[in-house]
């Protein structure tokens, strides 16, 4: 064994209560960032994976909302043109050549799937209840690639859709208010006024009250024929990517070569995402508080040790100890007692990550989880042990140098 | 005529805190292989300083200085470390052992430095070192329990792990009884008589210097 390591060693074990205390602050601090951190991604999972359930990677559809400029603006562009009352063109929805979009998509090898739908405000008519909704046209089999519709069914089947010409999957919720079940005939009224009558064939949950209060799937044909439109037309196009943490870009990459809107997931629930960025910077700055505080301990102990050990540096530099043998001894300690709190730091906040995975969590109609969503990211237990052996290195260091600097002439004399 | 073991030219050593003030006044000295040498002199004759240059541990002076035909003036401190760590052994006013360590540890670790023995070679020289120094049946002793003369006495045989060139007293029986000075006293004869072992010592005690092979006297930075 190093000589050095024996040294470190001996000197944290003649003081094993010092030495214990010095770890504890350390397990403390890396304890509760494992915990933190463990509770807050395992809520930024959460919160991610639902705004995934009702989103694409990228949507792609036709954005009218954009201001038109006026006919004056565009034959007298640098002139002011006053025009009153301007509205809004009744421009068509419909994404020109959408099929032939999405083969071309499809083609492209970091897109995994593009499904085609067609959205419409429905009533859902069911004896004397009328219920507000949206009807989904798809393809069934497409959606199922991007949504894992197949998973989410908690009666009937997709493949009964495609069989039948009118069927209809309905929201779980939607169907607990129309007390509907399997078989049963709902009459849909479109804002156009027409009705149609459709055939309950499945019921889906997604486990998002605002989805599965409100939203049946249809056949895209069916659909299209509910709004009087050609086979051609589709208002949106829902694409899934190999990554969808680089969505953002490739949506943008999308939207210039199409022309039409591509709106990443991010983008589109923005707000539900923002507290996220505010959960990781309480995360960390709780967590490095707790450890700046643990360096602190660790100084102190190191220099109190330090002060009670200036005779032993001072006999071990006289007899042939360099200034960097000495600092390595105290850096040791310091880092044996930054290795150890952090490993015990990874097991208390393990231990109490899992207590807290068995907290009862009632999410209530909008969330379908009964206990807290905690990480077990191996991740953030590497992040824990390098982040507790950095603070006890730097907290290590000056007291570690400063008995490098002893002069031993100064102590040997003193005494 | 035996060979200079340790020699120096023109050393002159200065104290710049609170005043310039001049300790060592251009130092010659020769010391020869198996010389047990005394320096002696009033409280600030510099005679401590001039040990601590000679044993390379203060490096801030004037002038040269040669241990086994080797320059000493100019090198690193990390050279000179491992230097002190291989040829020369310390003996103080007091023990300085490491309290936590037996005696047996504390006289192994200068070699366990050195790391020129594997471990178990070290132990049984080590064992040598105490049983020449009558101490080997404490040598499982913590080092802290021992009494100031078997302490002392570890801290010779430490002094001894490496067989350094030279070995350094400073007032190495300031702090012991007459019983215990006469024993460390006959160690160092014995050492220097039997084993050819150089040995500088600074002392107060008259009757210490008086029985020593040269005495070296001091006085305002200057050998008399």
């Amino acid at each position: 064994m190093n000589v050095n390591f024996k040294i470190a060693k001996t000197h944290l074990l003649a003081k094993p209560k010092q030495t214990l205390v010095a770890m504890l602050g350390v397990t403390f601090g890396i304890g509760m960032f494992i915990t933190m951190v463990s509770l807050m991604t395992g809520l930024n999972n959460f919160t991610e994976d639902l705004t995934k359930i009702a989103s694409a990677d990228i949507r792609m559809y036709k954005d009218i909302t954009e201001p038109r400029p006026t006919l004056l603006d565009k034959i007298n562009p640098k002139a002011v043109n006053l025009v009153h009352s301007v509205k809004p063109k009744n421009e068509s929805e419909k994404i020109r050549n959408a099929l032939q979009i999405a083969d071309l998509l499809r083609r492209d090898p970091e897109i995994l799937g593009v499904a085609p739908r067609l959205t419409s405000q429905v009533f859902y008519n069911f004896g004397p209840v009328k219920l507000n909704g949206s009807v989904a046209g798809v393809d069934i089999l497409e959606e199922d690639k991007l949504f894992d519709l197949n998973s989410k069914m908690k009666e009937g089947s997709l493949s009964a859709l495609m069989t039948t010409s009118n069927g209809l999957i309905i929201g779980s919720g939607l169907a607990k208010k129309l007390s509907a079940k399997l078989g049963d005939l709902l009459i849909l009224t479109t804002p156009q006024g027409i009705t149609y009558s459709m055939k309950v064939v499945g019921v889906f949950q997604l486990g998002l009250g605002e989805i599965d209060n409100v939203r049946s799937y249809a056949n895209l044909a069916t659909v299209q024929k509910l709004l009087g439109k050609d086979a051609g037309y589709i208002t949106d196009l829902n694409i899934k990517t190999t990554n969808y943490r680089e969505a953002r870009g490739k949506a943008e990459k999308i939207q210039a070569m199409y022309g039409y809107k591509a709106e990443d997931w991010e983008t589109a629930n923005s707000t539900l995402l923002a507290g996220a960025i505010i959960r990781d910077i309480m995360t960390y700055s709780v967590s490095i508080t707790l450890l700046i505080v643990a360096g602190f301990g660790i100084y102190n102990i190191l220099n109190m040790t330090i002060y009670s050990k200036m005779k032993d540096i001072a006999i071990l530099k006289a007899t042939g100890f360099a200034a960097k043998d000495v600092t390595g001894i105290f850096m040791t300690q310091s880092l044996i007692i930054g290795l150890f709190g952090s490993l015990m730091g990874l097991v208390v906040g393990y231990i109490l990550s899992l207590l807290l995975a068995q907290v009862p969590f009632d999410g209530g109609d909008l969330l379908s989880i009964d206990a807290l969503p905690i990480s077990f990211d191996p991740k953030f237990y590497l992040i824990g042990i390098v982040f507790g052996v950095a603070t006890t290195a730097v907290a290590g260091w000056m007291p570690a140098r400063k008995a490098g600097k002893i002069d031993p002439i100064e102590i040997i004399r003193g005494i | 005529m035996k060979q200079i073991l340790l020699k120096t030219e023109g050393i002159s050593k200065y104290f710049h805190d609170p005043q310039t003030f001049q300790v060592l006044k251009s130092i010659d000295l020769e010391v020869r292989r198996g010389e047990f040498l005394s320096l002696v002199g009033k409280s600030g004759s510099g005679k401590s300083t001039l040990m601590y240059l000679l044993s390379t541990m203060d490096m801030d002076f004037e002038g040269k200085l040669q241990i086994n035909n080797i320059e000493l003036t100019g090198k690193k401190p990390d050279y000179l470390a491992r230097f002190r760590n291989e040829h020369i052994g310390f003996v103080f006013q007091f023990h300085f052992l490491l309290p936590e360590f037996t005696a047996l540890e504390n006289v192994m670790i200068p070699a366990l430095k050195l790391a020129k023995f594997p471990e178990s070679e070290i132990k049984k020289r080590a064992m040598e070192k105490l049983d020449i120094l009558g101490i080997a049946d404490q040598a499982d002793k913590v080092s802290s329990k021992l009494s100031g003369g078997q302490q002392q006495r570890v801290a010779i045989a430490r002094a001894l792990i490496n067989n350094p060139l030279l070995i350094m007293g400073d007032e190495p029986t300031g702090n012991l009884d007459s019983v215990n000075s006469k024993i460390v006293f006959d160690t160092f004869r014995k050492l220097t008589q039997e084993l050819g072992q150089t040995i500088i010592a600074v002392t107060h005690d008259d009757d210490f210097a008086a029985k020593t092979d040269r005495i070296i006297e001091m006085k305002d930075g200057r050998i008399l």
